[in-house]
């Protein structure tokens, strides 16, 4: 039995042509690229090439381009990196409920050291209001952090109009893109965002590479100490080899990107049609019309996630929900309880099944009936 | 016809401990369809955020990665506390002494778990208990582990026909030194871990400490049967029939132990010596009764008992009463019966069932001073 791979937003297959990218520097490029001689320089070549890459991709400059390790460090060093060195100006920021981790507990760790953190609502459909936005904007507040995209349901946050409010307020506008990447065009001009968080897994790169972008003229904090890497704005030696699948990660993008997203509609519609086909009874978390193609959130009423997903993974079928399931404690998923309120029942039984290159339209139909034939046997 | 191995789904239930771990290669090794998988049932999460659960949950998946099988988690904190934490509660404030294991077992590992397990598609669920099943005919039986010290079947008293059906006990036939050289052959991460004591919601923590926090504790006088106030006592529930610690009480003469309760009164019974002729009774009566088999008790039951766990056993005849309840009748005077503790049957090897002790009878009497 194959396994069949629904589980894309968690991360991706590294692409063979991001292998084929990264092992000759794995092989051969091994200087340090901040040292003087020869194999440092070699390094920092790859390092400038793949920042101008990954700059043009969002239409930024070279320099506003900070390497971490991942979107955590990125979220991380956006929202702590502000809130340290704009505190003089205010200590209010605004997020959302259905933030990331990497965000949320950023921001709950703030409020411990003094700051004040708004959590905006969002409404059924998975979106925060505009209204609520400026309701809550206050003359300290320092910064906003909003999703462009949910890791959960795949809901599309508003980002260009929060941007056009943000124009003319004091308050940085952070927007974690790691689920928007690769899949949505980015432009932080037309956005009018000041921050932005990527990650290279999430895209067909390796883990352990990620980049913020801070728009020119923003101060951070930096959150480690240690050497004068990226503008002394993340201190540690560069990842080289990574960085490069980075590079080549973001080029296959930028060609196939369009290509992808129709791919993933088909593979969406398919995916519901064949559930339906199969008698199953389903509800969609979220508003589909405004959330990305890859990624769809379906309730199952009448189960629980703890037996999906364990039914799921031994028949082949890899998904995940955003209920924490650990050493077992089921924590309700944050962000379909912002959605329903924590007491409704589609906290327990959602699944998160999202779509990428490790998927074809036979295997999206053969996991479809698997999941079908699962929920069947059991709402009996 | 019966399945091949690797056509068998077996759902290991994992402790994170040595026996489950053992459990889960012995049945890998015999080449079934193995899945283990993480109970939670309790929420011991401390201020620090730190949380046994997770420690053990991260041997599970150790051991698991070793044996190349698949683990997951499944949380019952619900369930346990509806059915065995409330039960729990309700015996203490009832002047009994619970089984908690008992319940656990009947309720959750072999109900809720099984249910879990079978919703996953297996065919049977293994634990590391220490029991093994006898099929005879179309039959099952329970028989008692083959290590006399670690048998288990006490607490299984309450498991039926149709879910021993459903059942493995892998470590039946194995003693535990057996146990941890296999588990030290394979290296296992759980080889030396140490064995969990206790009542699995407490673990290590202050018994008293922690009852105190559920139920209000109301102190009171310590006497003897006859009257004479010996002390005072901190709440009735803290306390067990036949116990000698934690009196307070000096003196010439015996060790002093607890030899009854007075719920009405809140008075606790003590008596001097270990051998003191209260602590000793004739029959007792009990409800709740599991017949792992059928048995016809219109001609009295000659069997053997035991009335609380890694005790010898004791002969006793078992009458009928109405209601499916029953008279156990002892051979020779049986020492601090203990209400609310499970009673269990055997006949060799074989565990007959049991059932819950209600009340305990001395000289054709029931015993007021315990319940």
């Amino acid at each position: 039995m194959n396994p069949i791979y629904l589980d894309h937003a968690a991360t991706t297959p590294v692409h063979p042509e991001v292998v084929q990218a990264m092992l000759p520097i794995l092989e051969n490029v091994y200087g340090n690229p901040s040292s003087i001689h020869y194999f440092g320089r070699q390094a920092r070549k790859i390092l400038d090439e793949a920042r101008r890459t990954i700059a043009s991709s969002i239409n930024a400059q070279d320099k506003e381009i900070i390497f971490t390790a991942g979107g955590t460090e990125a979220d991380n060093l956006a929202i702590l990196g502000v809130a340290k060195k704009y505190k003089h100006k205010g200590k209010h920021i605004i997020t959302t409920s259905i933030e990331h981790h990497a965000t949320l507990h950023t921001a709950e760790y703030l409020e411990k050291e003094g700051f004040e953190v708004t959590y905006l609502p969002v409404n059924e459909n998975g979106q925060i209001s505009i209204d609520d936005l400026e309701a809550n904007l206050r003359d300290d507040t320092i910064l906003v952090s909003i999703m462009y995209v949910n890791n959960e349901t795949g809901v599309i946050q508003p980002i260009q109009e929060i941007g056009f409010i943000l124009e003319n307020h004091q308050a940085l506008f952070h927007t974690d893109a790691v689920q928007a990447y690769g899949v949505l065009p980015i432009d932080v001009q037309l956005l009018g965002v000041d921050l932005l968080s990527a990650s290279a897994h999430k895209i067909y790169g390796p883990k352990g590479i990620g980049f913020l972008y801070a728009k020119e003229g923003i101060m951070l904090e930096a959150m480690q100490h240690g050497g004068e890497q990226e503008r002394k704005r993340r201190a540690g030696t560069e990842n080289t080899s990574a960085i490069a699948g980075f590079q080549k990660a973001v080029e296959l993008v930028m060609e196939e990107r369009k290509k992808r997203m129709e791919t993933y509609v088909v593979y969406r519609k398919l995916f519901l049609d064949t559930l339906s086909d199969q008698g199953i009874q389903y509800e969609i978390n979220g508003n589909p019309a405004i959330s990305i193609p890859s990624t769809i959130n379906l309730s199952f009423p009448g189960t629980n996630v703890e037996s999906l997903l364990t039914n799921f993974d031994l028949a082949g079928v890899a998904a995940s929900s955003g209920s924490a399931c650990t050493a077992g404690s089921v924590d309700p998923s944050h962000v379909l309880s912002a959605m329903y309120g924590s007491d409704n029942e589609r906290t327990k039984n959602s699944i998160r099944f999202s779509f990428g290159i490790a998927n074809n339209e036979e295997n999206i139909k053969e996991a479809a009936l698997k999941v079908a034939s699962i929920v069947k046997r059991l709402t009996n | 016809m019966e399945k091949r191995p690797e056509d068998t789904r077996v759902v290991i239930g994992m402790s994170g401990g040595v026996d489950s771990s053992v459990a889960a290669l012995l049945l890998k090794e015999q080449g079934y369809d193995v899945v283990g998988i993480f109970m939670k049932n309790w929420d011991d999460t401390d201020e620090f955020g730190v949380c046994t659960a997770t420690e053990d949950f991260e041997d599970v998946v150790k051991v698991c990665n070793q044996l190349d099988i698949p683990y997951y988690s499944v949380n019952f904190e619900k369930q346990y506390w509806d059915k065995v934490f409330t039960y729990f509660l309700d015996e203490y404030k009832a002047g009994r002494t619970p089984n908690p294991d008992v319940m656990c077992n009947k309720e959750i590992k072999f109900k809720a778990f099984l249910d879990h397990a079978m919703s996953l598609g297996a065919d049977y669920l293994a634990t590391g208990h220490y029991a093994r099943i006898r099929k005879t005919g179309d039959q099952y039986e329970m028989l008692r582990g083959m290590d006399e010290n670690k048998d288990q079947t006490y607490f299984l008293n309450q498991l039926p026909q149709d879910i021993l059906a459903k059942v493995m006990f892998p470590l039946g036939e194995y003693n535990k030194p057996e146990i941890r050289e296999i588990a030290k052959k394979h290296n296992l991460a759980t080889a030396t871990k140490k064995d969990s004591t206790g009542i699995c919601f407490i673990g290590e923590r202050n018994f008293k400490e922690f009852l105190s926090e559920y139920l209000p504790a109301q102190p009171g006088k310590m006497k003897t049967i006859t009257g004479e106030v010996k002390g005072n006592h901190d709440g009735l529930m803290y306390y067990t029939i036949g116990q000698r610690h934690g009196l307070g009480i000096g003196g010439a003469g015996d060790p002093w132990f607890v030899i009854g309760k007075n719920l009405k009164e809140n008075v606790l019974y003590v008596g001097q010596g270990y051998e003191n002729d209260y602590l000793y009774s004739h029959a007792l009566e009990a409800s709740q009764l599991n017949w792992i088999r059928p048995v016809n008790l219109e001609v009295p039951l000659k069997c053997t008992a035991k009335f609380r766990y890694r005790q010898k056993d004791s002969g006793v005849t078992v009458y009928p009463l109405k209601n499916g309840d029953v008279r156990v009748e002892f051979d020779n005077p049986e020492r601090a019966i203990t209400p609310g503790q499970a009673v269990v049957f055997y006949l060799g090897d074989v565990c007959l069932g049991g059932g819950t002790i209600d009340k305990v009878i001395k000289n054709e009497e029931y015993v007021k001073h315990l319940a």
